[in-house]
C-alpha cells in the first residue's frame, strides 16, 4: 500500500522535473492510443516530437513555423499567468483576442491608402486597447457588483465572434472583394503589414513582443512590488489585504494586462499569418493559451518552453494527420493528455508517496 | 494435397509479384491533398468533399494516395498545412473552404510545380483553380416545388451568413417560388454558423411561428427536417439527400456532388494535362444534384418541377431572367436578360419583394 504525505515545502525537485515526465507519459500513453488505433506508434511519436524539428523534408519549413504558433500563444498565456496567479480567472482571452484583431484592423484600414509609417505603431495600440477594453467589462462588473469574472470573460467570447463575422460582412468587408466578406489583406499592404522580419525563422513582430512580455513579466514577479502582490494575493489573499494589497485595483491590472496582451497577439496575427478579418477569425488561441500558461507553471520562462512545446504538437500533429491519416480527433486527445499528466504529476511537487507495509501504520 | 495447393497459390503470388512492380513503377502514387474546414464526418460540408475524394480515389485506384488534414482553421494554419503537404509531395491540393483563399494564393506562388484547387472562391493563379457550384439552380427547383406546396402563401428560409452563394439561393428561392404562386412571401433568417443542429431546429420553429408551412435551409444538418416532421411541415434535403425524411417532410433535395470533379482533375493530373481554370458547375454538369422528388408533391406540381430541372440543365431556362427589380426597386435586370456570372458571383442583394432586410 502507499499514501500521500504533504511535503512542509513544495520538492524543488520535482517543480522541475513534473514536465518532463509529464511529456514521457503522454508519449506513452498517446502511444497505446495510436497503437489502438492501428498505426505505428514510435513513428507517430517520432512524426509528432522529432521530424519538425530534424526531418530532411519537413523541418527546413517547420522549425520557423514553430514561432509562428507559439507566439501568440505565449503573448496570451504571459497575461493570463499574472492574473492566474493572484487568482484572477480571466477565461476569455479568446474574445480579447479576437477583439484587438478588429480594433488594430479596423484602426489602421480607416487611413486606407497610406504609407505613413506611424500607421503600424497606433494599430499594434488599437489592438491593445481593444482587447484592454474588452477585459475591463469583466473586471469592471467583478469589482463593482461582484459578478464572476470567469462567466463574464468567457460568455463575451461569443459575443466579440458576432462582432468579427459582422464586421467580415459589413463595415470591414473589402470593397474591392466583389461582395465576398473578408477585410482587405493586411498582409498584402507594406504600412500595414506585420511580416517575417529575419528570413528563415518565422520571427515576426509577434515574436518580438511574446519575448519582451516574457522578460518584463519575469522581471516584475521577481522584483516588483506588484509581482509581489500578485503572488500574495494567490497564495494568502487575507494576508495579502492585511498587507494593504487593493484586490480591486490587483483585479483591474490583471485583468486588463492580460486583455491588452491578448489583444496584441490578435492584432499581430491578423496582420501577419492570417492577413486579414474573417469570418471564423477566431482559431482558439485565447483557450488553448489558458493549457500553456500551466504547462509553464505560470512562470514566465516555463512559458515560453511551454508554448514551443505546444505549437511542436500542433505542427508535429498535423504531419501525423498527413503522412500517417492519424485522425484530427486523435492528436486533441493526445494534446488534452499532455495537460491531464501534467495536472496529475503535479501532486508530486506538494506530495510525496510513502509506501507502507501492510500492518504497519 | 494440401501442401501442393499451397505451393500453387506460392507460384501464383510469385507471378503476381513478379508483374506488379511493373504497373506500380510506371505510375508511382499521385499523392493529392484535401484540407477540410471542419471534421471528415460532420455530415455537411467537409464530409461530403471527404467522401467524393474517396470515391475519386476508388474510381481512380491505387494510383492515387491522399492526405487528408481535417478541422483546418483559415488563415496561418492552412499556410502551414498545405506547405506540409507540398513538402511531403503532393502533386495536387484541393483546400475546400471559402476562407482559404488568400492562403491558397500565397502557398502556390511558394510552391510553383504542385497544383491547387480552391472551392467557393474566385482568385486563381497559374497553378491554381477555382472550383464553385452553382448551387442557386438548384434553389430555383425548389423554390419553385415550396410555391406550389405552401398553403399560408408564406416560405421560410434559413441562411449562415449574408455571403453571395447565401443571397443567390434566398433570391432564386424567392424569384421561382413567385413564378408558381404570384402570393407568396418569404422570412428570411440568418443564424451565422453552416452547421449547429439546436440553432437550426430554433431557427425552423421561429419560421414555422411566423406562418410559414415550407422551410428551405441552407445550413447542413437534418435538424430542420426533424422540427418539420414534428410540426408536419415541409422542407428539403440539403447538402446531401436526407432521403430518410421523404416522402414528406422532405420534398425534394439539392445535393453536393463534387466527386466527378475530383476524379476528373487527379485525373488531369495523373494525365499531365491539368490546367488553371476558374469553373461554375450546376445543374448541368452534375455538381448540384436535384433528389427524388417525393410523392407527396402532385404529379403535375412533380413533372412542372423536372421541366425546370432539365431546362435549366439544357440551357434554356434560368433561375433569374428579367424582368428583375433589386429590393429597393431599382432596376436589375430587364425584361428577358440574363446576369452574368461576375454580378452573380457577387450578389449582395435581394430582389423585390424580399422584405427581410439584408442583415448588417
Amino acid at each position: 500500500m502507499f499514501r500521500l504525505e504533504k511535503r512542509p515545502t513544495p520538492s524543488t525537485f520535482w517543480i522541475y522535473a513534473t514536465p518532463f515526465l509529464a511529456v514521457a507519459l503522454t508519449m506513452v500513453a498517446g502511444g497505446i492510443l495510436f497503437a489502438i488505433l492501428g498505426k505505428d506508434p514510435v513513428a507517430a511519436i517520432k512524426l509528432i516530437f522529432f521530424d519538425p524539428l530534424f526531418s530532411a523534408d519537413y523541418a527546413s519549413y517547420a522549425r520557423p513555423q514553430l514561432l509562428v504558433k507559439a507566439g501568440p500563444l505565449i503573448l496570451i498565456a504571459i497575461g493570463l499567468s499574472l492574473g492566474f496567479r493572484a487568482g484572477i480567472w480571466n477565461i476569455g482571452a479568446e474574445g480579447q483576442y479576437v477583439i484587438g484583431a478588429l480594433c488594430g484592423a479596423a484602426a489602421g484600414l480607416a487611413f486606407f491608402p497610406t504609407d505613413s509609417r506611424w500607421v503600424f505603431p497606433l494599430m499594434v495600440a488599437a489592438g491593445a486597447l481593444g482587447g484592454f477594453l474588452w477585459a475591463m467589462i469583466p473586471a469592471i462588473l467583478r469589482t463593482k457588483f461582484n459578478t464572476n469574472e470567469i462567466l463574464v470573460s468567457l460568455l463575451l467570447v461569443y459575443v466579440a465572434k458576432q462582432l468579427i463575422a459582422s464586421a467580415a460582412l459589413n463595415f470591414l468587408r473589402n470593397p474591392d472583394g466583389a461582395g465576398f466578406p473578408g477585410s482587405r489583406n493586411l498582409a498584402q499592404i507594406p504600412a500595414m503589414a506585420n511580416p517575417e522580419l529575419i528570413p528563415g525563422t518565422g520571427l515576426h513582430w509577434g515574436g518580438v513582443a511574446a519575448i519582451l512580455a516574457v522578460g518584463v513579466a519575469y522581471v516584475m514577479l521577481q522584483r516588483h512590488i506588484l509581482g509581489y502582490q500578485i503572488k500574495l494575493a494567490g497564495q494568502a489573499p487575507r494576508a495579502a489585504r492585511f498587507a494593504g494589497v487593493n484586490s480591486d485595483r490587483l483585479i483591474v491590472l490583471c485583468m486588463g494586462f492580460s486583455g491588452a496582451l491578448a489583444g496584441m497577439a490578435g492584432f499581430f496575427e491578423v496582420s501577419g499569418p492570417a492577413g486579414q478579418i474573417t469570418i471564423d477569425f477566431g482559431a482558439g488561441y485565447g483557450f488553448t493559451a489558458i493549457i500553456v500558461a500551466f504547462l509553464g507553471r505560470l512562470n514566465p520562462i516555463g512559458i515560453f518552453f511551454a508554448g514551443l512545446l505546444m505549437a511542436l504538437t500542433y505542427i508535429g500533429g498535423e504531419l501525423a494527420q498527413l503522412v500517417l491519416g492519424l485522425p484530427a480527433a486523435a492528436i486533441q486527445a493526445f494534446q488534452g493528455m499532455l495537460l491531464f499528466f501534467l495536472l496529475a504529476v503535479d501532486l508530486l511537487a506538494n506530495y510525496r508517496i510513502r509506501f507502507i507495509l501492510p500492518g504497519a501504520r | 494435397m494440401e501442401r501442393r495447393t499451397i505451393l500453387k497459390g506460392g507460384a501464383a503470388l510469385g507471378l503476381a509479384a513478379g508483374l506488379a512492380p511493373r504497373t506500380l513503377l510506371a505510375a508511382d502514387p499521385v499523392k493529392v491533398g484535401f484540407m477540410l474546414v471542419g471534421p471528415k464526418n460532420d455530415t455537411g460540408w467537409s464530409q461530403h468533399h471527404y467522401d467524393a475524394a474517396m470515391k475519386a480515389k476508388e474510381k481512380l485506384g491505387d494510383g492515387v494516395e491522399l492526405m487528408v488534414q481535417e478541422s483546418v482553421a483559415e488563415g496561418a494554419d492552412a499556410e502551414r498545412v498545405m506547405s506540409q503537404m507540398a513538402l511531403g509531395g503532393a502533386k495536387l491540393i484541393f483546400a475546400t473552404s471559402f476562407g482559404y483563399m488568400d492562403s491558397v494564393q500565397n502557398v502556390a506562388a511558394k510552391f510553383p510545380k504542385v497544383m491547387f484547387e480552391h472551392a467557393t472562391g474566385y482568385k486563381t493563379a497559374p497553378n491554381a483553380s477555382a472550383y464553385n457550384a452553382r448551387f442557386y439552380e438548384g434553389r430555383a427547383v425548389c423554390g419553385y416545388i415550396a410555391g406550389k406546396m405552401t398553403k399560408t402563401n408564406k416560405i421560410g428560409y434559413i441562411g449562415s451568413f449574408p455571403i453571395p452563394e447565401v443571397v443567390q439561393g434566398i433570391n432564386s428561392s424567392f424569384v421561382n417560388a413567385r413564378k408558381a404562386n404570384p402570393k407568396v412571401e418569404i422570412a428570411v433568417v440568418m443564424i451565422s454558423t453552416w452547421f449547429d443542429p439546436a440553432k437550426e431546429a430554433d431557427a425552423t420553429k421561429a419560421l414555422l411561428d411566423q406562418g410559414c408551412d415550407v422551410v428551405l435551409a441552407h445550413t447542413d444538418s437534418t435538424a430542420p427536417l426533424a422540427a418539420l416532421k414534428a410540426a408536419g411541415k415541409f422542407g428539403f434535403g440539403q447538402s446531401s439527400d436526407m432521403a430518410e425524411f421523404a416522402p414528406a417532410p422532405r420534398l425534394s433535395s439539392i445535393i453536393d456532388n463534387w466527386a466527378p470533379y475530383y476524379e476528373e482533375r487527379i485525373k488531369a493530373v495523373i494525365d499531365g494535362t491539368w490546367k488553371s481554370q476558374n469553373v461554375w458547375y450546376g445543374i448541368k454538369e452534375g455538381m448540384v444534384g436535384i433528389g427524388e422528388i417525393s410523392d407527396a408533391v402532385p404529379a403535375d406540381v412533380k413533372a412542372e418541377a423536372e421541366k425546370i430541372r432539365d431546362g435549366i440543365a439544357g440551357g434554356t431556362v434560368h433561375a433569374f431572367q428579367g424582368p428583375l427589380n433589386k429590393q429597393d426597386g431599382s432596376v436589375w435586370l430587364k425584361d428577358g436578360e440574363l446576369p452574368d456570372d461576375g454580378t452573380l458571383a457577387g450578389m449582395n442583394f435581394f430582389v423585390e419583394g424580399i422584405t427581410t432586410k439584408m442583415p448588417s
